[in-house]
C-alpha cells in the first residue's frame, strides 16, 4: 500500500467528481491543441501554396469566400463559362493561361473528394507543379507567367518539374494523391463517379493541399456529368506581375462585374493574417486556461479534501506526517493534470482533424510534440491549483475523524 | 511509568465561553496496565485520550513517555511517537471506505517500512490474529460493527504499539460483541503486555480495567 497506491484508489473510488474536476482542464487544453493543430498546419499550407503557385488572379463568384485560395472554388456558386471568353476577347494585355475549373464536393463510397473539372492544357499551363518538362512545349516561370507558348522559361526549382499530360481525353481524370490512397488507385484503375467510369491516367504528387482530394477531369464530361450546363465556379488566371501591379485586376472587374476577383497575395496575407489571429487567440486561451483551469482545480481538490477531512485524519492518526499528506494531494494532481493533458491532446487533435477540413480545408494530422506540452501544462495548472488545498488538508488535526460521525 | 502527565489542562473556547476539558490534571500510566476512564458526557474523557495518543496538544501541562518528556509542539515528534508507540481504537472504527480490510492494516505498516510484501504479510497475520482471515479483501461497508472493530483492532496493533487508546471501542456494538472485543483488548493487555487505556461509557466494559478513572469536568474524582 504505497501512497501512489492509495492515491489510485481514491481517485477511482470517486470516479464522478474525478471526471468534472478534469472537464474544464480536458476542454481547455483541447482548444488549445486544436487551435495549434490547425495554424500549424495552415502555416505550412501558406507555405506550400507560395511554393507552387500556379496562377496569381482568382475568378469567383461574387457570393464566394477565399479564405483558401486552394479551396476557394468548392462549394463556390457557379458562372458561366461564357467569361472566360469575355476575357479572351476583351484582350487585356497580362493575361495568360486561363483556367476555368468547376468544383463539387462528393462522395466516393464513404470518403469524401472534390471533383473538379479543368480544361486540361490551360488548367497545366497554370500550374507549375504539375508543369511538364517540354510535353507541352512551354514552361513556365513561377514568379511571373509567361507571356506566350513558344518562349520557354525556366523553373527556379527543379524539383518542381513533373511529368504531366496535355491532355485530358473526355473520361480520363488524374487524381490527388490522397484521394489514390483512400480509394486505392493506380494508374489505369477505373474511377466511378456516380453513374461515369473514368480511368485515372495519372497519380498527381502530394501538395498538402486541397489538390491531393481533387479528382481533376475533363471541364466538360463534369459539367455534363452535374448537370450544369456551361457552368464554372472559377477561373484561375496567370496574369503578369507587372500587369497586375499596373491594374489589371481593376480591368478584369470591368469586363466581369458580377464576380470577386482577388490576387494570391491578398488570399494568401489574408491567410497569414488568419494565422496571426490564431496564435493570438491560442495565446489568450493559454492564459484563461491557466486561470480557469487552476481555480477549477483548486475548487475540486479542495471540495475534495473537504469530503476526505476523516480521512485525512484517520491517516495523521495512524502516524502520516503532513508531508505525506501534502504528498497524497499534490500526487493526485500530478495525475489529474497527466490524464487531463493526455485527455485535452486526443480531444484537440480530433477535434482539429475532424473540423479542419470543414472549416479550413486542411487536413490536420497529430502533432505529437504538442502531447507533451500539453502534459506540462496541465500538470503545472493543476499543482498549482492544489497547493493551497493541500497547504489546508495539512492543517487538519489528525483527531477530526472523531468529532464526526 | 509508561506514560505521566503533569498538571494537564485543555482549554477549548466554546461559544458560551472557555471551557477546561482535562482540569489540571495529573494521572500516571504503569506499564502494562489495562486502565478504564469512565465519566459524564462531556467529562473530558476523549479529550484525555487524545493528548495521551499525541493527537491533541494541551494548553499547559507536561508529558512524559518512558520516563522523557515529549515536546508537545514538535510536530514530528508527535507523529513519531503516533506511528511508533500508539495504537487507536475508535467507537465509529475509523477504516477508510474505498480500502480493503488487509489494504486498511497496509497503510498503517507503510510509514514505517516500504517493502510491500513483508507489509502485506504482515497485515495478513494481524487479520488473521482478530479471526478475519477470511474477510482480507472485503471493504468496510461489507463488513459486520464486530468485524470493522476488529479490523480497526487489527490495524492498531500493526506497528507493535506499547499503548493501545480506545474511545468506545464498544459504543456502536451490541453486548454480545462488545465482550468479544472487549477479550480481544484483555488479550493484547495480557499476552503482549500492551498497556491499554479505555474510554467507555459502560460499567460492564469498566469491569475490564485494573486501573479505573473517573472523570468528572475534567478532573479525575476516584482511582
Ligand atoms: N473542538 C472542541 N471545541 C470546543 N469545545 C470542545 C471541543 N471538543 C470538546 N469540547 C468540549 O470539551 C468538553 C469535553 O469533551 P470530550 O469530547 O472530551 O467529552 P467526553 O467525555 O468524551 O464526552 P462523550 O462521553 O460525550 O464522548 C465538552 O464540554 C465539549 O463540549
Ligand atoms: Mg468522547
Amino acid at each position: 500500500m504505497r501512497l501512489i497506491d492509495l492515491t489510485l484508489k481514491e481517485l477511482w473510488h470517486r470516479k464522478s467528481q474525478l471526471i468534472s474536476g478534469l472537464l474544464a482542464i480536458t476542454l481547455g487544453i483541447g482548444v488549445i491543441v486544436g487551435i495549434r493543430s490547425i495554424s500549424v498546419v495552415s502555416e505550412k499550407a501558406v507555405a506550400v501554396n507560395l511554393d507552387n503557385l500556379g496562377a496569381n488572379i482568382l475568378v469567383l463568384p461574387q457570393a464566394a469566400s477565399v479564405d483558401n485560395y486552394y479551396s476557394a472554388d468548392i462549394d463556390a456558386p457557379t458562372f458561366p463559362e461564357s467569361y472566360v471568353e469575355k476575357v479572351v476577347t476583351s484582350s487585356l494585355p497580362g493575361v495568360d493561361n486561363m483556367s476555368p475549373k468547376l468544383t463539387r464536393r462528393m462522395k466516393i463510397g464513404n470518403e469524401n473528394i472534390v471533383l473538379t473539372g479543368v480544361l486540361p492544357k490551360s488548367e497545366i499551363a497554370s500550374k507549375p507543379i504539375w508543369q511538364t518538362g517540354g510535353f507541352l512545349g512551354n514552361q513556365i516561370n513561377a514568379s511571373c507567367a509567361p507571356t506566350t507558348d513558344d518562349q520557354p522559361t525556366k523553373y527556379l526549382d527543379e524539383k518542381l518539374q513533373r511529368k504531366g499530360i496535355d491532355t485530358l481525353a473526355g473520361y480520363d481524370c488524374f487524381v490527388g494523391s490522397s484521394v489514390a490512397k483512400k480509394l486505392n488507385l493506380k494508374e489505369k484503375s477505373t474511377l466511378t463517379i456516380t453513374t461515369e467510369k473514368f480511368t485515372v491516367v495519372r497519380i498527381l504528387p502530394e501538395t498538402g493541399t486541397v489538390d491531393d482530394d481533387r479528382v481533376f477531369a475533363n471541364l466538360h464530361s463534369v459539367q455534363a456529368l452535374l448537370g450544369t450546363g456551361e457552368q464554372i465556379s472559377a477561373i484561375e488566371i496567370m496574369g503578369c506581375c507587372r500587369a497586375i501591379s499596373d491594374g489589371l485586376l481593376g480591368k478584369l472587374r470591368n469586363i466581369l462585374p458580377d464576380t470577386r476577383i482577388t490576387t494570391i497575395g491578398q488570399i494568401v496575407s489574408t491567410q497569414i493574417e488568419t494565422n496571426r489571429l490564431m496564435d493570438k487567440i491560442s495565446l489568450v486561451f493559454l492564459i484563461i486556461i491557466l486561470f480557469v483551469g487552476s481555480i477549477s482545480i483548486g475548487n475540486y481538490i479542495w471540495a475534495n479534501v473537504n469530503e476526505r477531512r476523516k480521512e485525512i485524519g484517520i491517516l495523521r492518526m495512524i502516524g502520516y506526517h503532513k508531508r505525506h499528506i501534502y504528498y497524497i494531494l499534490i500526487l493526485k494532481a500530478v495525475i489529474i493534470g497527466i490524464v487531463g493533458g493526455f485527455a485535452g491532446f486526443v480531444l484537440g487533435t480530433l477535434s482539429a482533424f475532424w473540423l479542419g477540413p470543414q472549416f479550413a480545408g486542411i487536413h490536420v494530422n497529430p502533432i505529437y510534440s504538442l502531447l507533451l506540452v500539453s502534459i506540462v501544462i496541465s500538470v503545472s495548472i493543476s499543482i498549482i491549483g492544489s497547493i493551497i488545498p493541500a497547504y489546508m488538508a495539512g492543517k487538519i488535526e489528525p483527531f477530526s475523524n472523531m468529532q464526526e460521525d | 511509568m509508561i506514560v505521566q502527565v503533569n498538571n494537564l489542562t485543555k482549554t477549548y473556547l466554546r461559544h458560551d465561553g472557555y471551557i477546561n476539558a482535562v482540569d489540571n490534571l495529573t494521572l500516571d500510566i504503569p506499564k502494562g496496565s489495562f486502565v478504564t476512564i469512565t465519566g459524564a458526557s462531556g467529562s473530558g474523557k476523549t479529550t484525555l485520550l487524545l493528548i495521551l495518543g499525541g493527537l491533541l496538544r494541551p494548553t499547559s501541562g507536561k508529558m512524559f513517555y518512558d520516563g522523557k518528556e515529549i515536546d508537545l509542539h514538535d510536530e514530528d515528534e508527535l507523529a513519531k511517537f503516533r506511528s511508533n508507540h500508539v495504537g487507536f481504537v475508535m467507537q465509529s472504527f475509523a477504516l477508510i471506505p474505498y480500502l480493503t480490510a488487509v489494504e486498511n492494516i497496509m497503510i498503517a505498516l507503510n510509514v514505517k517500512n516500504s517493502n510491500k510484501s513483508t507489509i502485506r504479510k504482515r497485515a495478513n497475520e494481524l487479520l488473521k490474529w482478530v479471526g478475519l482471515e477470511d474477510r482480507t479483501t472485503h471493504y468496510p461497508k461489507e463488513l459486520s460493527a464486530g468485524q470493522q472493530q476488529r479490523v480497526a483492532i487489527a490495524r492498531a496493533l500493526a506497528n507493535n504499539p506499547d499503548l493501545l487508546l480506545a474511545d468506545e471501542p464498544t459504543g456502536n456494538l451490541d453486548p454480545s460483541l462488545s465482550e468479544e472485543i472487549l477479550s480481544i483488548l484483555k488479550e493484547i493487555n495480557q499476552k503482549h503486555n500492551t498497556t491499554v487505556v479505555m474510554v467507555t461509557h459502560s460499567p460492564m466494559a469498566a469491569e475490564y480495567g485494573n486501573t479505573r478513572i473517573h472523570l468528572n469536568k475534567g478532573k479525575i474524582l476516584s482511582d
